[in-house]
């Protein structure tokens, strides 16, 4: 409720009128399957992610940078930052809105928590490309 | 921030222990959440001993006991005694139940084997308290009205009945029963946290009572009401609910359906 008194379980609203609050937003289901499907999608991108580690480890760089070329390498380490990131981003959300409960602070977490997001989407994306591109620019 | 303690005026201090009942033999201690809101004092628990051989078998049976026996100040709802009209739930050994169909031996079987030797008796939580055992459900029941629990239509009316296949009717069942005893929504730690703008199990259930209702027309709008973080969304399938529903229904269940359909009208 968009109320900026200093306490707002003193009032004279009826019961109806506190329960309707300001409506139904109107959204929610995007936000529920994109976390089921990002979960699903986790499983198998992880693994990827774990095993193209896993090759380049104790490797020199060019052998890295090698590996990151290939197309499949680069194109499944792109899927696995967004998948990751929205999924992370959705889950975190919600456990703000389920204990933030002071209206600033909950704005903040909230705005914090998407720069976040994106920050971390972006930084990964810029690297993957930048290493796998890097011979073509 | 989600409170955690107990704010200072509810939390709880030693009560009085009442004198044992004269001759009996079989006696069972019960330990009560009493509060008070004219004497200003803080929340107590008081020791109270239940003769069982002259007392029904169950918890409502104990305090109704009590309150004819021992201490006729003790405040809580009951009616029915039987289990359908949801008057006396109240938190027993740890669990939402209905103090007229949970039996004393049975409920401390519930507390998971802590046999501290006492029944524990608390109003229903995270609700404000009116007095004693009695919790304020002004805010419960306003949700449950706030899902528009009756039938909906555009049709004119038949002259008879509204017509529905056996099959459809089926689709009712385990939804129809909820007695609205508020067990389940006051063991939903998403109701305690977010209570004024979650809807909870109990009213959600009903929900989808009137959603799968093949007689009502105005399913789309339901679900219109119903699209939002707070009011659907903050279940997180606990299962609290399905838990503590002394009607073994299950709101989760429930609530998973509600947020199936809202998926399916958007692929």
């Amino acid at each position: 409720m968009v109320d900026n008194r200093q306490n707002t379980n003193v009032t004279m609203r009826t019961p109806r009128a506190r329960v309707k609050g300001l409506g139904a937003s109107g959204h929610g289901a995007g936000h529920f399957w994109q976390q089921r499907l990002t979960a699903a999608t986790n499983a198998p991108l992880m693994l990827g992610f774990v095993v193209i580690v896993a090759m380049m480890a104790n490797r020199p760089y060019p052998e890295a940078v090698a590996l990151m070329s290939h197309p499949l390498v680069a194109l499944v380490l792109i899927l696995a930052v967004i998948s990751v990131t929205l999924h992370m981003r959705i889950g975190m959300q919600v456990i703000i809105e389920d204990y933030v409960h002071d209206k600033g602070l909950k704005f903040l977490s909230l705005f914090a928590n998407n720069a976040y997001a994106v920050v971390v989407a972006v930084a990964c994306l810029y690297a993957i490309l930048r290493v796998s591109l890097g011979k073509l620019v | 921030m989600a409170q955690f303690n107990l704010p200072k005026n509810s939390r709880i201090t030693e009560g009085k222990t009442w004198p044992r009942p004269t001759g009996g033999n079989n006696l069972q201690e019960f330990r009560i959440y009493r509060w008070n809101p004219d004497d200003g004092a803080n929340p107590r628990v008081d020791v109270y001993q239940v003769d069982r051989d002259d007392c029904g078998p169950m918890v409502l049976d104990a305090l109704l006991w009590i309150k004819a026996k021992v201490d006729s100040t003790l405040v809580f709802r009951r009616s029915c005694r039987e289990g359908i009209c949801g008057s006396c739930a109240m938190n027993i050994e740890g669990q939402n139940a209905l103090a007229c169909t949970m039996g004393i031996d049975e409920c401390q079987e519930h507390a998971k084997g802590k046999k501290t030797g006492a029944v524990r008796i608390y109003p229903l939580p995270h609700m404000p308290v009116l007095k004693d055992l009695v919790p304020d459900l002004t805010n419960f029941f306003a949700q449950h009205a706030s899902v528009e629990p009756w039938l909906q239509t555009e049709t004119p009316a038949p002259e008879g009945e509204w017509k529905q296949t056996p099959e459809d009717r089926a689709q009712l069942d385990g939804l129809y029963e909820c007695i609205l005893c508020a067990c389940c929504t006051t063991s939903c730690p998403s109701y305690w946290w977010n209570g004024d703008r979650f809807l909870g199990p109990a009213a959600l259930l009903q929900a989808y009572r009137w959603l799968i209702d093949s007689r009502d027309e105005n399913t789309g709008e339901r679900l219109d009401a119903l699209h939002d973080p707070f009011r659907l969304y903050r279940c997180h399938t606990i299962m609290n609910c399905a838990n503590a529903c002394p009607k073994s229904l299950n709101p989760a269940k429930a609530i998973a359906e509600i947020k199936k359909m809202m998926v399916s009208r958007e692929i």
